[in-house]
């Protein structure tokens, strides 16, 4: 009795989906702490805590959408979008407050448009953000002729990047975008009709949910997050360059898909997430610490992607064998 | 006897068309109050344009449906199923990769209250009730949070019916729910079924196989290129009188 208890919980942590990229990231960080001791000083630390909410807020977001079974690919153009749409706001003279809610508000909105298009044509959502990826990014180059607006003077950066120590206020934003995400999918009711119409849409319609205002709601909500995203890493730098988010929404996905969420969806956990965003950004930062060619960054990130994968699968279907 | 003229549900003269070609040609269609109909008729006979029309996905181009003694018009099959009309669909009923309690909350979850428009979930209580649901149909489970994809075929469908049970239906369609089911766990979906019955609800059971239907059904409708062929009480009828008549070309 004692020994199949004991079984069972081992089971079930094998069966938790957040768990292979949990050994990964050990993996990761005591290679690297192995390889460059300097890894885990307060310094660096501090470094890799200061960029990775700007990829885990965008991944958040991701991984709500794709547990309602879509896809964001244009999260890195929105990244870059909103906030020289914010500059220029301020540009023509809006108040700073104003200017940012008014980027979020854009924000929203083109998630709304990809929701829109992709549910009122019927097309794959890989498509239509595709599509969009493309037009917003060249947007933002059309907008700013290549040349960055200049960054506003005093705007209230303490609000989102300010210091505490060697933390960041970003990091803390995080924290709680995880919190009130992590409540919504798992203990509301919005949270089971998002599960139901990424796992089975005409199981959940028939059961009277609305999957096109819980897919629309996500839409929004994932463009929203990589535009507020894009304002804490402009507030960080104090520029806004045409560039930013270029390639974020692959790292988004990884980190997402890291985590245990299935890409097919109806499957998935925002803990995974924020794990598969440490995972990334710990591999950036300790390829630079190990001394590495930076090009090897990609190489890395694709094999952790794979192997989060294939390792997630394994272990799930070894442990569902260990039936007590 | 006059229990006879007592009916939850009547379909009275129902016509329907797709693009020219007429798929019900004035079907009257019956179930009384804790009967068990069996409806069957081999493919494109109609049988599922006719539970279509009753659960509500779409409308009959001519006829009425009178439920409960009063004529009835869906919009669509969330009205059916506010009024109590609840259909079964094999590969619809369930969502795969959720536990078997959020399955049978699923679109009428329970909560405690309301949080800027969100409902936040009473789980101790969605546990409670979910595991009280399956037991009303005789389906002992482990837990209510394990996975629907590691239940039977056969244990899906009660957990199907479960939820209907518990959500008060008064009309279970169910649409071939023995269809790739071994023999042992087709005994207990019918055995579900009569679980159905004991509580007074009624069921319409759709098969193109009679001998899935016939152990269960009080009553069997046949149904043949849009046209009702045969209505029968089972005491008054066979096997093999039914067998002729689905065969007939």
């Amino acid at each position: 009795m004692e020994r199949s208890s004991w079984a069972f919980n081992w089971r079930r942590v094998l069966l938790l989906r957040e768990t292979s990229s949990l050994i990964m990231l050990f993996v990761v960080i005591i290679v690297f702490f192995s390889i460059a001791p300097l890894f885990l000083s307060k310094e660096n630390v501090g470094v890799v805590l200061e960029i990775i909410p700007e990829l885990g807020i965008v991944a958040l977001g991701v991984t709500m959408l794709m547990i309602t079974g879509e896809f964001d690919l244009s999260v890195g153009s929105v990244f870059a979008f909103c906030p020289i749409m914010m500059a220029l706001f301020m540009d023509w003279g809006m108040n700073s407050v104003l200017a940012v809610l008014c980027a979020l508000v854009i924000g929203a909105g083109l998630g709304a448009l990809n929701g829109f298009i992709t549910l009122t044509f019927g097309i794959p959502s890989f498509i239509t953000t595709l599509g969009a990826m493309l037009i917003w990014r060249g947007g933002v180059l059309l907008l700013t002729g290549g040349w960055p607006p200049p960054f506003p003077v005093g705007m209230f950066t303490g609000a989102l990047v300010g210091k505490i120590g060697i933390l960041r206020v970003s990091l803390f934003w995080f924290g709680i975008i995880t919190l009130i995400l992590w409540f919504i999918l798992e203990r509301t009711d919005f949270g089971n009709w998002m599960f139901a119409s990424g796992g089975n849409q005409i199981a959940a319609r028939a059961m009277g949910i609305d999957v096109r205002r819980v897919k629309l709601a996500n839409f929004m909500l994932c463009s929203l997050l990589a535009g507020f995203s894009g304002v804490i890493q402009s507030f960080r730098l104090e520029t806004t360059l045409p560039s930013m988010g270029n390639g974020l929404e692959m790292e988004a996905i990884a980190a997402t898909v890291i985590g245990g969420t299935a890409l097919s969806g109806g499957v998935g956990t925002l803990i995974g997430t924020v794990v598969g965003s440490f995972l990334i950004r710990m591999i950036d930062n300790g390829l630079i610490m190990a001394r590495a060619p930076s090009y090897w960054f990609r190489v890395f990130i694709g094999i952790a992607t794979i192997l989060a994968v294939i390792l997630n699968t394994f272990v799930r279907e070894r442990a569902k064998k260990l039936r007590c | 006897m006059e229990e006879r003229n007592e009916y939850l549900v009547e379909m009275v003269n129902i016509h329907k068309w797709f693009a020219g070609v007429c798929a019900l040609k004035g079907v009257n269609f019956a179930v009384r109050y804790g009967e068990i109909v069996g409806l069957v008729g081999d493919n494109g006979a109609g049988k599922s344009t006719l539970i279509k029309i009753l659960s509500g996905f779409y409308p009959p181009d001519t006829g009425k449906i009178i439920f409960e003694g009063k004529e009835r018009h869906f919009a669509s099959p969330r009205e059916a199923r506010e009024l109590g009309i609840e259909t079964i669909y094999q590969e619809a009923a369930m969502v795969p990769k959720m536990s078997i309690m959020r399955n049978i909350f699923m679109g009428r979850e329970l909560s405690r209250t309301k949080i800027a428009s969100l409902g936040y979930l009473d789980i101790a209580r969605m546990e409670v009730e979910s595991m009280k649901a399956l037991e009303s149909v005789g389906l002992r489970l482990r837990s209510p949070h394990a996975l629907v994809d590691e239940l039977s075929g056969g244990q899906r469908q009660g957990v199907a019916i479960a939820r209907a049970m518990y959500f008060k239906s008064k009309l279970v369609i169910l649409d071939e729910p023995t269809n790739n089911l071994s023999v042992k766990e087709s005994e207990k979906v019918l055995e579900f079924i009569r679980e159905l019955k004991k509580q007074g609800i009624s069921s319409v059971f759709i098969s193109h196989n009679l001998y899935h239907v016939y152990p269960v059904a009080d009553r069997i409708v046949v149904l043949s290129h849009g046209e009702k062929i045969g209505d029968y009480l089972k005491e008054e009828t066979s096997v093999e009188e039914i067998t002729k008549l689905m065969v007939l070309p």
